[in-house]
Order: C-alpha cells, then structure tokens, then sequence
C-alpha cells in the first residue's frame, strides 16, 4: 500500500503550555455597559470566534456605554500546516533606509533622483507625498529621509509634459505618479498617457531604468489592472509605504547589489 | 534650585545666541507678509463661508484683490474701498479694487480697523470666557493628560473624546487629515471623512469646543482642546483657534518646513503672525521638537532639540508670548536596546525642565521603538510615564501601545490611562526625591547636551538660520530658503502697508 503524499497532513493547535491545548488569548470591546449580560454576549462572541471553552477573564467598564474583556478560550479550529503554502513575497527584498543607503551609494556612486507628481487634473497628494515627504507613512520616513536619494516632488495638477521636462532636467532614475481620482477611469488615462509620453521623449529605451526612468504608478484603485497594460514597470496599491517603493527602486535599478 | 548644577552663564549664552540667530528672521516677518496672513486679516472682519465649489470666500477675495493690485499693500486697504459699493462676498469678488490714496485710504483703513477690531474684540471674549469656566469648572493639576482622536469624522470624534475626558484626559487633540497642511484653504464646515484624520475647519472646532464645555461641566474639571497652526494655512487656523476658544494650538517653528517641505520664508511670516493672535488669545503654543527626534537619533541629535526650544521660546516671546504660553517639545524616543537608555531619557527631560522652569512643557511618548508588539510597546509607555512625573513635566502626551499600528481605539486609550495613573498613583511626588548624583552620568549628560548646544547656536548665529535649515541642521532634512511648497504667496510689503491686525495685536491689550 502506498501513501499519496497529498493524504499527509499536519494538524496544528495554538499552543498554551501544553501541545495540542489550543488556548489562545483575544481582547475586544462591546458597545454595551458592563455587567453580567455583557460577559454572556462576549463568552457568546467567543463561542462563535471558535473559542470552547472560553473563560472571560477581565472586563472592565469603558464610560457608561462600553465594556472591555480579555477572554481566553480553546480554539475548535485546526489547521493543517502541510496545506500551507508558502505565500508569494514580493519579487524583491525589503531592505532598511540604511541598506538602500548602502546600496545606492556603493553600486550608482551618485545619489538616485526621483521625480514625484500628482499627474492630470488630479489634485489629492497624500499618496505622493506619503512616499516623498520626510513625514511619511506608516511609522516609516518618506523617501526625502533617505540621504542617497534626490527627491524631486512636483506637487499636484502637474501636466504631462511638464512631469517629462522636469524629469530630463533632472536626469531621473524613477517618475513617481500617484492617482487618487478615478472618476471616469481618469487615473487609468492619465496614466497610460504619462507612459506614452515617456516612450516618445525616451525612444531609444529598452525599458525602464534602462534608456529612460523607470516609471512607478501609485493609487487606492488599480488593482483591476496590470503594470504592462499601463505602460509603467510597477503599479503600487493602497497601503504602500515608502520602505517597499525605495525596495523596489533599489531591486529594479540597481539589481546588481544583494544585502549579503 | 538646579538639580543639574547647570551654570547660569552657559544658559544666558545660549539664549542670547538664539535671540541673535533669531533677529534676521524676525526682520523678515515684520517686512513680507502671505496670502495666508493677509486671508487671516478678512476672516478676523468677519468675512466666513464659501462658494458653491467650497472655496472659501476669503480665498476669493484675497485672489482677486491680488490679480488686480497685489497684495503688497496689504488686502485690507482695498478691500475695505470697495466695500462702499459691495457688501457681499459673492459681489466683492468681482469688484474692482484699487488701493486707495489720501482720504480714501484713511477712511477704508479706518473701516478696516473697526471690523478687525470686532474679531479681535470675540478673540478676547473667548480669553475671558475660558478664564471664567477655568474658575467655574476648575484647571487640572499638572500634568495634564494629553490624549488624541482622530477618526476623520468629527460626530464619531465627539464621543471619543467625551469619553476619553471622562476617563480622565485633561487634553483633547483632534488630528488632522492627511495632507491638510499642504491645502492653501482651510475646508468649511462640519466634516464626516478624512485620511487618518479629521479636517480642521471652524465648525469642527466650534462642535468640539461646546461637547468640551459640557463635559467639563459634568467633570467639574476644564478640559482643554487643542489643534493644529501649521501647513500653509497656519495664521487662518490659528484665528479660527482664536474665534472658537481653543487653548493649545500645535506651532512649532520648523516643523513645516523640514516635514513638511513648506517654503522657510513662508514659514517664519505665517509663524509671526499666528503667534501674535496665540498671545493674545490665551493660547498655549505646543512646539514639535519631538519630531527631530523620529528621524534623527535621539541621543546624537539631543543638542539639536534644545537648540530649537531655544529659537521657538525667543520668536514666541516676540510675538508676545508668555512663558506660561510655550508649550515646548520633547520627546522619549532613545532607542530601548542601549544601555542606561532610562538614565539618558531623564538627563534629557530634566535639562529641558531647568532651561524653562515656567513653560507648560509637553513631552511625547515613544512613537519610533514602538514595534507592533504591544506588550512591550506597554512597558516602553509605563517607564516614560515614570520619566515625566520624575522630571516634573506639565503636558504628558499619552502613549499608545499600538502606536504605529493604528489610530488609537477606544481600549487602547482607556488602557494607556490606566497606565498613567498608576504611574502617577504610585510615584506621587518622587520628584521631591530624584537627585542626580553630581558628577554621575545623568548630571555629565545633561551639561554635555547644553555645551553642545551652545556650539550649535553658535554657528547657527554665524551662518544664518535659513542657511542652517537649508544645511539640515534640524532633523536631518536640508531646505533651502529659496525651495518649498508656498513660496509664491510670500509678498514683500510695501511703503503703506497695512494690516490692522498686526497694528492692534501689536499695541497689546
């Protein structure tokens, strides 16, 4: 008899203090007073988590209106950990200010200038600017903080033709674009336009990095779509922060170095 | 009594070396001004609201009178010319300006006067009213317990704060939005969406300010409400502040410029202008010195705070602010993992609290070493608790221990009070008993920071603060004077320049 490998599995528990105990911790807030009744809606919260049995172990009244618990109960859930795959990371490292730093300045031996725009009539910059400014995003430094990139930031309702100007004066590595409106697709438009007018400023390029910059679209609304279909080489969705695009540009324009 | 035996000739070089850096600034503001200064200057004669677009008429009026006859002479001898022929915003923005001469000019500059004088004269009624409820409700001893909302929507606002005060905030911080310092208007009315924040717009802060009262009046105790001057709006903000009675306003003097990529120039004027209403408003200025500190190491950058606490109180004071009025900034951002970490944190808070004896001083907690591991991150809150009430701090921004994970819930603020008053239970008045050894490493630390701030100002005041800034002296970031978003709304006056507003703040009450 032989065992197909797809019938092996490896069932997992949380672990309290004991294998296979389950226990696991959990803190919430209900919108109700404290008392009794608001420990049975929690311990009932818990049951239907997939906590039995569940113990609530601290409640505390928040005002008049509120109830905190700190509950502890067995997980019924299993998992089985062989099923697990390995999810897919991003196709490039994500290194420190300091590695970037690094590896900027020990491979380019110059600093890396990106230019930085709202594009079109778009005129919302808390996407460029939470990538660009010293302030940031996230707990993390916008890329202004890192000491071997140049940051050009152009601000909104920043024309085409200007963004392309401004980026050849510059001698740009990367064109940041970040679109927030997309009424009508604008920020579909807007984009592949930018790319269009890249290739025709740029048409001796092989592709981004190489012959013109690397162009880098950022935005809440382009998840339907494609980089290639665009014309950029990256698109950056909602929750991006300034550490994974200054990754990124480090792995797409200076792809020779490695951390180790 | 110095704790630290600092030396009283160090500390007055140090502050004459800042008032000397600080002069051609000073210089600067008093002879430009920006179209923010001059849009403050119609909102105080009680120009309000917007067109159907949500541009604020101010904003109309002062582009208009600009296009037309610039604003070199201000907005308020123009405008106040053409009000004999329109009364209402809708029309004024289509008038004709010009800038009046001889009689005319002394007839409008007295219109002008008279109705920045009724703004000025409510600013004054809120100092009073807030003096009255401060007597009624009673003023929280220090130090005040500083806490944040900041849902974007000010109705979900209301009750997180009302809450937060009843469970024992003595301040009440509404966020901003994302990016509203980079806006060149400030939004009207009522708000119910921002990014990771909520607008600051007269309305919010007038329903902010009236559920304060009322939970003050339930307390018994008078809880304070705070926002932001800063971003290119700062002088409108900080009349709004003025007009609707709010009592701490962030305004630090180069926290936009350096995070923020305003223009410098704009910056200092803007600054002028909003500290002169700060001061007579009643208002306390928190300054963000704090903020160098999360991109800068704490430890090697420690100089440079006190540099610029410095520089805030020396502009503050000549803008007529009181020391009771200067809120400066500091923060316990040294990184956990160093060794005698604590020690240094206290060396620090103690030199600031001996520089300034008489200012409300307003220490952050540690926001850069917070990790996402909330425990810990607990712990980090508790010892900085400890720091502050050891130190004698006046405004203790409570910390978060899911700080940069997400804006404060409603547990984890109720959490990170529960951590502040035990701290405070259980310290009670160990200040009485924190004595740094002399000689001992708090006592070296603290002096070592003073001397080098001295070094700073020094060259500071040799090369130029505007040259510094652009060097990246503070917080690591370079800015040059002639770079930055605002730089076109910064105007050089003209002979016959006038601004009533400035004239009565500057007459003092």
């Amino acid at each position: 008899m032989t065992v197909s490998v797809d019938t092996i599995k490896q069932i997992i528990r949380p672990y309290g203090d004991t294998t296979g105990d389950a226990m696991v911790q959990v803190s919430f807030t209900l919108p109700v007073p404290h008392g009794p009744r608001a420990e049975s809606a929690a311990l009932q919260l818990a049951g239907k988590m997939g906590l039995d049995p569940a113990t609530v172990v601290h409640s505390k009244p928040m005002g008049p209106d509120f109830t905190f618990f700190i509950v502890y109960g067995k997980a019924t859930h299993l998992i089985d950990y062989a099923g697990i795959v390995v999810p897919e990371g991003r196709e490039y490292p994500l290194l420190t200010p300091k590695q970037v730093n690094l590896a900027i300045k020990s491979v380019l031996g110059r600093k890396l200038v990106v230019v930085g725009a709202c594009i079109g009539t778009d005129a919302h910059t808390v996407g460029i600017d939470a990538i660009l400014n010293v302030k940031g995003f996230a707990g993390e430094k916008g890329l202004e903080y890192y000491r071997e990139i140049e940051v050009h930031n152009l601000g909104a309702q920043v024309e085409v033709a200007e963004l392309v100007a401004r980026a050849k004066e510059a001698d740009a590595d990367a064109v940041l674009v970040s679109q927030v409106v997309t009424q009508k697709s604008a920020h579909i438009h807007n984009t592949k336009q930018m790319a269009a007018a890249f290739a025709d400023a740029y048409p001796t390029s092989v592709t981004g990095g190489l012959g013109r910059p690397l162009l880098v679209a950022g935005g809440p609304r382009f998840d339907t779509v494609r980089a290639a279909d665009l014309g950029v080489d990256r698109i950056f969705g909602k929750g991006t922060t300034p550490g994974e695009v200054a990754s990124y540009l480090v792995a797409a324009l200076v792809p020779s170095w490695s951390p180790e | 009594m110095s704790k630290l035996g600092l030396d009283p000739a160090v500390v007055a070089k140090a502050r004459r070396l800042a008032a000397r850096a600080a002069e051609p600034i000073i210089e600067m503001a008093r002879t430009h001004t920006t179209v923010s200064v001059e849009r403050a200057v119609l909102r105080l004669a009680g120009v309000t609201g917007a067109d159907a677009d949500g541009t604020p008429w101010v904003n109309r009026i002062a582009d208009a009178v600009r296009e037309q006859v610039g604003l070199e002479h201000g907005v308020a001898l123009p405008v106040f010319h053409a009000l004999r022929e329109h009364q209402d915003p809708r029309e004024l923005v289509r008038a004709r300006f010009e800038v009046p001469e001889g009689a005319h000019a002394v007839r409008a500059g007295k219109r002008a006067r008279e109705a920045v004088a009724r703004g000025i004269a409510r600013i004054d009624a809120n100092r009073a009213e807030r003096d009255r409820l401060l007597g009624k409700h009673g003023d929280p001893d220090p130090p005040w317990v500083y806490l944040i909302v900041a849902t974007g929507d000010i109705h979900e606002d209301i009750p997180q704060a009302q809450a937060a005060a009843r469970e024992g905030a003595d301040v009440i911080a509404v966020i901003r939005s994302t990016g509203q310092s980079l806006l060149d208007f400030v939004p009207e009315g009522a708000t119910r969406q921002g990014y990771a924040g909520t607008y600051a717009t007269q309305e919010n802060f007038r329903l902010m300010r009236a559920a304060l009262d009322e939970v003050s009046g339930e307390l018994g105790r008078y809880v304070r409400l705070t926002n932001y001057a800063s971003g290119l709006c700062m002088p409108e903000i900080a009349t709004l502040a003025g007009l609707e009675r709010l009592d701490m306003m962030l305004n630090d003097c180069m926290y936009g410029i350096i995070f923020r990529d305003i223009n410098p120039k704009r910056t200092f004027i803007d600054q002028r202008f909003s500290r002169q209403i700060h001061a007579r408003a009643g208002i306390v200025i928190n300054t963000g010195e704090d903020n160098y500190l999360t991109t800068a190491d704490a430890v090697d950058a420690a100089h440079t705070v006190i540099a610029s606490q410095l520089l805030n109180e020396r502009f503050g004071h000549e803008a007529g602010l009181a020391d009771a009025q200067l809120g400066l900034g500091h923060a316990f951002e040294i990184n956990p993992d160093l060794p005698d970490s604590f020690r240094l944190e206290l060396a620090h808070a103690q030199l600031v609290r001996e520089l300034f004896p008489d200012a409300p001083l307003k220490y952050m907690p540690p926001t850069k070493h917070m990790t996402g591991n909330i425990f810990a991150g607990y712990l980090l809150d508790a010892f900085f608790n400890l720091a502050g009430v050891l130190t004698g701090q006046s405004i203790i921004l409570i910390g978060m221990m899911t700080e940069g994970i997400h804006t404060p819930w409603l547990s984890d603020r109720d959490l990170a009070l529960e951590n502040v008053r035990y701290v405070r239970r259980a310290a009670g008045a160990l200040a009485e008993d924190f004595h740094p050894a002399p000689g001992g490493l708090i006592v070296e630390r603290a002096r070592r920071v003073l001397s080098e701030t001295v070094d700073l100002l020094d060259r500071v005041a040799d090369d130029g603060l505007l040259n510094a800034i652009a060097d990246g002296v503070f917080g690591v970031t370079r800015r040059p004077a002639d770079r930055g978003k605002g730089l076109d709304g910064v105007i050089v006056q003209a002979d016959g320049y006038y601004n009533p507003a400035t004239e009565i703040l500057q007459e003092r009450p």
